[in-house]
């Protein structure tokens, strides 16, 4: 694997023209340095905020509250229900990627210079594994579409590419309910639909009590 | 799995149609940048995607650059514009190879008569899944130039347990190959295709990873992107 292939100059160099903001508001994104190791940051962290426009911060701040809902949901939610079986062992995988994927937008936004938002408080209505796995289902799809939607909007090619590496993680995690459950691993067919901020918040919003 | 051709559709016929506004003099252009490329490496397609790929360039952004610097020469003369479509084209025609090949993959299980039930219709989904993106790309590149020819692959199909192996590392190595192209896609339209593409891809490796009992997350939490030169290495013995 060639890390290079993000972290190289002449990539962040790349310049992603005509970004439409309102149409795509929600981005997720954090810096390759994150993703590929502490030691990685340092010299993109400056390129990072060279190209990046204003929002970005905003974005990578957004991008931090849907994963802490979903590491809260399989860490907290997932013990208070008590998951048995492979849906137990997939909730715990999930929980410790999305806990990694938290860690990785603090330390971007740090490193940004932003403040990293603080985790609200989450009501989840569980009460068992089915409805637990259901609405897993949804949360994970959602990511998807969030991810998805954000990415033509980003303007720095380094968040651009580690939204990428997270998003085909959380579509993995959504496949993986899917089968487990008996529903559609793949939902929109052939091509994930990428989702608005209203769309995403129309499915976390609820579940976010301040 | 649940039919949902209908709705799949939209995202990329979007995709399309905001392509298709794109101005007429862009539009122009980007012909002519599709036509200078179509003198070398384009016109026949996977004479680019083979040179692009066996370029000795380590880097993905550099690797997808050498398949138009193999084919116009002078790029380097050629104005940012030129560039950005080109550069996009030879990605576009990368990804539509490998399509072609997972498309005819899937035909050729699903003929072999080695897979019933769920894993036939897992089979079958994922497959006409794939037929989806060959038509969406093939569009694609049309707007932008000479779409990539289409490979003859062949594949060994032994038993239901090797071929279930097999499909597992085509979908890891397609959802790696669209990550590490993710980055170096100049025009949006054409990025949320990707995307839109990429996630399906990551969906199928993860299905059949798990039926394999592997874990739907290899690389764990952050997904590793493989440039160009990588995956040909991959895909090689697959071209007839």
């Amino acid at each position: 694997m060639t890390h290079t292939d993000i972290a190289s100059p002449e990539l962040a160099a790349v310049e992603v023209h005509g970004v439409t903001r309102a149409s795509f508001i929600l981005r997720g994104a954090m810096t390759a340095g994150a993703v590929y190791g502490a030691a990685a940051v340092g010299p993109y962290v400056g390129n990072a905020l060279g190209a990046s426009g204003s929002g970005d911060i905003d974005i990578l701040n957004f991008a931090l509250t849907l994963e802490y809902l979903e590491t809260d949901f399989y860490k907290v939610k997932g013990k208070a229900v008590g998951l048995s079986g492979q849906a137990r062992s997939l909730a715990t995988m999930f929980g410790d990627e999305e806990g990694q994927h938290v860690d990785a937008l603090t330390k971007a936004i740090k490193a940004a210079g932003g403040m990293p938002a603080k985790k609200p408080k989450f009501v989840f209505p569980v009460t068992d594994q089915a409805s637990f796995l259901k609405l897993a289902y949804v949360l994970e799809n959602t990511g998807v579409g969030a991810y998805n939607g954000a990415g033509p909007s980003l303007s720095n090619p380094q968040y651009l590419a580690a939204a990428g590496s997270i998003v085909q993680v959380e579509a993995r995690h959504a496949a993986s309910i899917g089968l487990l459950t008996n529903q559609s691993v793949t939902p929109n067919g052939g091509f994930d639909k990428p989702l608005t901020k209203a769309q995403v918040l129309a499915k976390a919003g609820p579940l976010i009590k301040g | 799995m649940t039919d949902t051709s209908t709705a799949a559709e939209r995202p990329t016929e979007g995709v399309v149609k905001e392509l298709a506004r794109d101005d007429v003099e862009r539009k122009k252009f980007l012909r002519m940048a599709g036509k200078t490329m179509g003198s070398g490496a384009a016109a026949t397609a996977l004479g680019a995607f083979i040179a692009a790929c066996g370029s000795s360039s380590s880097s993905s952004s550099s690797s997808s650059s050498s398949a138009t610097t193999s084919a116009a020469s002078s790029s380097a003369a050629t104005s940012s514009g030129s560039n950005n479509s080109s550069g996009d084209l030879a990605i576009v025609n990368y990804a539509l190879t490998l399509e072609y090949l997972e498309a005819q993959f899937y035909d050729k299980v699903i003929k072999s008569g080695l897979f019933s039930g769920t894993n036939l219709s897992v089979i079958k989904t994922f497959g006409s899944e794939e037929h989806e993106h060959v038509t969406a790309l093939h569009k694609v590149a049309m707007s932008l130039g000479t779409p990539a020819a289409k490979p003859k692959g062949k594949f060994p199909l032994k038993d239901a347990a090797s071929v279930t192996k097999l499909a597992a590392t085509v979908e890891n190595l397609g959802a790696a190959a669209y990550l590490g192209q993710a980055g170096n896609i100049k025009s949006k339209e054409i990025l949320a295709a990707a995307l839109a593409i990429h996630t399906v891809e990551a969906r199928h490796a993860a299905t059949l990873n798990l039926l394999l009992k592997l874990s739907p997350t290899p690389d764990g939490a952050f997904a590793k992107p493989m440039s160009m030169a990588e995956v040909l290495k991959v895909v090689k013995p697959f071209i007839a």
